[in-house]
């Protein structure tokens, strides 16, 4: 194929312990690392070996958000992406809204493939990959943990409740990856200092034409309700003396 | 007629419980009662039983070859088409919801508020973020279609003794050809109890050591009636097959008792497990962070625990 698309969303790191603000507008994120979402880096590394098999031709990133986006872009050509798109909007950005937005980087890049992360590890909404399937009227694999490619198909293995389920779909197709699709490549130096030099087009969020408007309101966020430390017993007697004590073992 | 549609999920002969816990859900929202939908080759069993939950206004049956699978993109249309007569589309938040789900919400050119685990208000709902280290309230504007995955683990199961009727509904919806399902290998392919609705559930993590070690897991759940889970570290490590995980990217479970094997108790495990009864904790190490949630916990080796807990159980 032509080429895949990639998208990327600048998260809170992983390792960052998340905080909610005392005045319940959102979470702490001032001086906060920020990366790529893991289960995009996932997409991303799948991409870059699909076109290092020679059955792609081009890798291209996509971001959604404020210009610090650029970041993770930078960091996605890094590891290997030819050029990166950045969608720029200040604002918050729904799921319909990031699959509308990418839509138009669709029709106008027309892709054989576009991967993306099952969820984003901040939202944790797992909605993006499959509404863009949706309005781009083509095939959704979620949840891959193994992808093949083979002329106009894709064999998709999916990580689902029951085990392993394999689809076949036509491509062009959206597949979104589970964390075990692939380990991503740590990025080199020399790398980011040849990342500089690759293309990174910015295009607003307003000039896509893309209905923007609110569909779920976030209205407080909130600490999750926390369960106790409860009692440390020294031996199995005690263990066992407790549940059966509560009625669940007999 | 009823305003809330619950989606439900099934593998052709039996109803997946998550469906009872999404009517629960929807009962919330609406006392009134929900319709359930069944989506398949065949939907006589599955109908029925669904039909015999409580809460059940009506189940809606869309009976067709092309829907045998579970496939998004088959589905999707189908039910979008029948959404339209209905406030609120609620599937669970499984694996076949997650799929889904945001598919029919684009069709209806709606969002979808994922893992709702409370209901405020008609039009608002919890749902927990940053794998369960917040949790954010959201509002769905008034005149727009509410379609939600629903925690399981939230919600109990509707009871049995409901009476609905079922319809059949036309199945004249065009449905895509381009996603072809080809098989399903069930991992762990035991008879163990679910671990989404087993009573007690048995976990193991990394401290387990490898897929030989596993069989003393086994053999307790098999003792006490227990399905059997693991930790990601014990998944990626190859101990165990990814049906098992137990965790954000895994399942989200609620069992009556959880008891947890030489899992440290990362941050993404125990989102898992909170809404778990009671959670036990056995560890080598004193310092492992599943102790700071764990309702019983006992410093020690697993190794050396299980079979002392066998022979107690005799």
């Amino acid at each position: 194929m032509e080429k895949i698309i990639v998208c990327l969303k600048r998260v809170v790191d992983y390792n960052v312990r998340i905080r909610v603000r005392p005045d319940g507008t959102g979470v702490m994120t001032d001086g906060v690392k920020m990366s790529i979402n893991p289960f995009d880096e996932i997409a991303l590394e799948e991409a870059l070996r699909i076109r290092e098999r020679g059955q792609a031709k081009e890798v291209v990133a996509v971001s959604i958000g404020p210009a610090d986006c650029q970041q993770q872009l930078r960091t996605g050509l890094a590891m290997g992406a030819d050029r990166a798109v950045l969608i720029e909007t200040a604002d918050d950005v729904e799921p319909l809204v990031a699959a509308r937005a990418l839509l138009r980087i669709v029709e106008r890049e027309q892709p054989g493939l576009v991967l993306l992360g099952k969820q984003a590890i901040d939202d944790d909404n797992n909605q993006t990959g499959q509404m863009l399937a949706a309005l781009w009227n083509r095939p959704q694999a979620t949840f891959a943990s193994r992808l093949e490619l083979d002329g106009g198909r894709a064999t998709v293995t999916r990580e689902v409740d029951a085990g392993l389920e394999v689809l076949s779909v036509d491509l062009p197709a959206v597949v979104t990856t589970d964390l075990r699709l692939n380990e991503p490549r740590y990025v080199k130096l020399p790398d980011i200092m040849k990342a500089k030099k690759k293309p990174l087009e910015t295009l607003a969020l307003a000039s896509l034409a893309v209905d923007a408007a609110v569909r779920v309101r976030s209205l407080r966020y909130a600490e999750p309700v926390e369960r106790t430390k409860g009692t440390m017993v020294t031996d199995v007697d005690a263990l066992v003396a407790v549940l059966r004590d509560k009625g669940l073992l007999n | 007629m009823a305003r809330v549609l619950v989606i439900a999920e099934h593998d052709g002969t039996h109803l997946n419980q998550s469906t009872a816990r999404c009517v629960s859900c929807a009962a919330q929202i609406d006392p009134a009662g929900a319709d359930v939908l069944v989506l398949g080759a065949d939907c006589t069993a599955v109908a029925a039983e669904a039909a015999a939950l409580q809460g059940v206004a009506r189940v809606l049956t869309l009976t067709r070859p092309e829907n045998a699978a579970a496939l998004a993109a088959v589905f999707a249309p189908q039910i979008a088409a029948v959404a339209s007569g209905y406030g609120y589309v609620l599937g669970p938040s499984t694996t076949f919801g997650k799929d889904l789900m945001p598919r029919v919400a684009a069709l209806l050119g709606v969002g979808q508020v994922s893992d709702l685990m409370g209901v405020d208000g008609p039009r608002s709902f919890r749902r927990p973020i940053y794998a369960g280290n917040a949790v954010l309230t959201v509002e769905v504007p008034e005149g727009l279609t509410v379609v939600a995955t629903v925690r399981a683990a939230s919600f109990r199961p509707a009871g049995a003794g409901g009476t609905a009727p079922v319809e059949a509904l036309a199945t004249s919806t065009p449905v895509p050809a381009h996603t072809r399902f080809v098989e399903l290998r069930t991992g762990s392919g035991s008879t163990r109890p679910d671990l989404q609705t087993a009573r007690i559930v048995v976990s193991g993590g990394r401290g387990v050591g490898s897929e030989a070690n596993f069989a003393l897991l086994y053999q307790l759940a098999d003792r006490i009636g227990a399905g059997v889970g693991a930790s990601r570290a014990a998944v990626d490590a190859g101990f165990v097959p990814n049906d098992m995980q137990v965790g954000q990217t895994g399942k989200i479970i609620a069992p009556e008792l959880y008891m947890a094997f030489g899992i440290s108790g990362a941050i993404q495990h125990l989102t898992g497990i909170k809404d778990a009864g009671l959670i036990v904790a056995i560890n080598k190490d004193p310092e492992a962070a599943i102790f700071q949630v764990a309702d019983v916990g006992l410093v020690g080796d697993l190794f050396q625990v299980i079979p002392e807990l066998l022979k107690k159980l005799g």
